[in-house]
């Protein structure tokens, strides 16, 4: 970490109040993003990695203040993003964007593709028309498109395709910082390896600081510089991608670790799945809340939380038993 | 190695009429499936591996499908030869398929207790009492926890993995010889496809099921499958079991698919490294050129390559790959 710091979140926290069951029950909260902390260097990526249900997309909505969060401070470049204005921070969002999981989803079908990577531009004020539809076409370009193509609608595209769509629109009005938000989880493994590189190259054409969030433990060493690991609203285990992979220090992580299909004869078949779902995050369990599902729990798991501590010089778990 | 096939497809064409006119959208596939294997069709989005399930269930629309030419024959008969309602009392009892959206397959307005005892009411002279017995059985056995409550449940009461569960419960509860399985993780998470694998495993060693596997991830297959037939624009490239395709892959295609997968390192190092990847997009089926159809995103293609479709030839036992330099190539 000898570079400076891009973006610093602290004891982030979103709590979300549900409906009450009945009336005179107690409104239940899920405490979807609970305390989680993280810096990421500029020009570096941090992957969040969890199963569905962890908190990880909502602590990236958190941060760009898509949802909004219920304490805790979002520092990018000096600028507290908490403390914005509305309009102050629509003007700021030109420094942060996001690409969503789901290309398909995520675009409106009955504009072109040149509209589509336009519309952060005219929402922003950046250039001209002219300047814009220049901008259009020079995006295309540097995600591997032709820049005839910004005529066609999505449905006219594959999925990796309209993938480097949602990233061109990510990089329309120059951005330090992306949240890409699962960008590969819905595609073929052999797309998803062009989308990955594609979101590499253009990290060291233009210096971008990324958050990556996946599930796929494999896909996360191939594009992160740190790592933190997700269960239920808290960071579990924070490391940089060396020291996390050398010596795996929580349980989950393992699970995860051992989930990933291999195609190495040697490895054996995966006997260590995890068993069950993530808990509910309204009622979650005491203490740790991995205990449930941890094969190592004692009791002092179900009535303690354990503390994020670091164990190893920039290496952090949260786990009574390391 | 001669064991009988359960069941075999042979020389299967499929065309779709469309605007641009007719395309085909499987060419001359040949696949068996020996009793109790598993096997894996692997491929990118639009090569016909959903194509080559969905013939075989008889479920291509017709028209604007029409499956011009080929047999596929389950125990001995043409499934394409049989009325629809002889195919009706195959399909769901002999035949059985998972689909990859677990959310968009199962009813939204109806109980899992009903769709589930669906099957078994259709196919198995059964009373409601029988067919409940039944269904709490096929539940219990994917795994469910409190199958008595759950049945009253609907599916969006249940999460992403365990409405998979109850496809595969549904799918099984007729102890169907085949059963094949669409992309039946890829709308998972790992930890989850793991649980759901582990399951298949199990089932198929308790009940001798035979399975076909369609999936885009080479890791899936090497995870799952026994043998794998490797698929590229309606054709079947590359054919052998698991072990020798992933160790000494021929077409280059299948090169492909196996080095794009990130492989997971004990030491990644500091710096990172560039994945490999296939360059390009799979061609529209209407737009086929006369050669070998991977040719121009294949960085060994030579000219020949664009003029003639190579033959399938024979580079091992059970291995056959359908490349013009495969003997170049090892």
């Amino acid at each position: 970490m000898n570079s400076e710091v891009s973006l610093k979140v602290d004891n982030l926290r979103t709590y979300f109040k549900v409906r009450r069951p009945h009336l005179f029950a107690e409104q239940p909260t899920v405490y979807a993003v609970d305390g989680v902390s993280f810096e990421i260097a500029s020009g570096r990526t941090l992957g969040l990695v969890g199963e569905s249900g962890c908190g990880k997309s909502t602590t990236a909505f958190s941060v760009l203040r898509l949802v909004e969060p219920t304490s805790g401070s979002v520092v990018l470049k000096g600028t507290d993003i908490c403390r914005l204005n509305e309009n102050d921070l629509r003007n700021y969002r030109r420094h942060m964007q996001i690409i969503f999981q789901d290309p398909y989803s995520s675009m409106n079908p009955r504009t072109t593709a040149g509209e589509i990577i336009r519309t952060p531009l005219k929402i922003l004020k950046i250039g001209t028309p002219e300047e814009q539809h220049e901008r259009v076409e020079e995006l295309l370009s540097l995600v591997g498109l032709r820049p005839e193509q910004k005529k066609l609608y999505p449905h006219q595209f594959s999925g990796g395709q309209r993938q480097r769509i949602c990233v061109a629109r990510a990089l329309a009005p120059n951005p330090d910082f992306i949240v890409c938000d699962e960008p590969v989880s819905a595609l073929d493994v052999a797309i998803q390896s062009q989308i990955l590189n594609l979101l590499a190259r253009l990290q060291r054409e233009f210096g971008l600081t990324y958050l990556f969030i996946s599930h796929d433990m494999a896909v996360v060493q191939h594009i992160c510089d740190e790592i933190a690991v997700m269960y239920l609203g808290r960071i579990v285990e924070k490391a940089d991608r060396r020291s996390l992979f050398l010596d795996v220090k929580h349980p989950y992580t393992k699970a995860l670790l051992s989930a990933v299909p291999s195609m190495d004869k040697e490895a054996k078949r995966s006997s260590t799945a995890l068993k069950g779902d993530v808990p509910s995050p309204m009622d979650p369990p005491s203490g740790c809340h991995f205990h449930t599902r941890c094969p190592f729990a004692e009791k002092r798991c179900s009535m303690e939380i354990p503390e994020l501590r670091e164990v190893h010089p920039n290496h952090w778990v949260a786990c009574h038993l390391v | 190695m001669k064991q009988e096939s359960l069941l075999q497809v042979k020389g299967l064409s499929v065309d779709f009429s469309t605007k641009a006119g007719n395309v085909r959208v499987l060419n001359q596939l040949d696949l068996h499936l020996l009793p109790g294997e598993a096997l894996g069709i692997v491929g990118e989005s639009g090569c016909g591996k959903s194509m080559t399930a969905l013939s075989i269930m008889r479920l291509v629309p017709v028209p604007p499908g029409n499956i011009a030419t080929g047999q596929i024959l389950l125990n001995g008969t043409d499934v394409l030869q049989l009325t629809e309602s002889e195919m009706e009392d195959i399909r769901g009892n002999e035949i059985s398929m998972i689909f990859q959206e677990p959310m968009t397959s199962l009813n939204p307005v109806f109980t899992i207790g009903t769709q589930v005892s669906e099957n078994i009411r259709r196919h198995q002279s059964k009373n409601s009492a029988q067919a409940k017995e039944k269904t709490l059985q096929m539940l219990e056995a994917v795994g469910i926890p409190a199958p008595k409550q759950r049945i009253n449940q609907y599916p969006h009461e249940l999460s992403g993995g365990m409405r998979q569960r109850i496809m595969i419960a549904m799918a099984l509860s007729c102890q169907p010889s085949v059963l094949i399985a669409d992309e039946p993780t890829t709308a998972l998470d790992v930890t989850i496809q793991a649980q759901i694998f582990e399951l298949l495993r199990q089932i198929q060693a308790e009940m001798g099921t035979s399975v076909i596997l369609i999936t885009h991830d080479m890791s899936v297959i090497a995870e799952f499958a026994d043998r794998v037939a490797v698929m590229y624009a309606g054709r079947k490239i590359e054919e052998g079991l698991v072990r020798d395709i992933i160790d000494n892959p021929r077409h280059p295609y299948t090169q492909g698919l196996i080095n794009c997968v990130p492989v997971l390192k004990t030491d990644p190092g500091t710096e990172r490294v560039e994945l490999n990847e296939i360059p390009g997009v799979v061609p529209s089926m209407a737009q086929l050129g006369t050669g070998c159809s991977f040719a121009p995103r294949c960085h060994k293609a030579i000219d020949r390559c664009y003029e003639e479709v190579p033959p399938e030839v024979t580079v091992g036992e059970n291995h056959c790959a359908s490349c013009w330099r495969v003997g170049e190539i090892a």
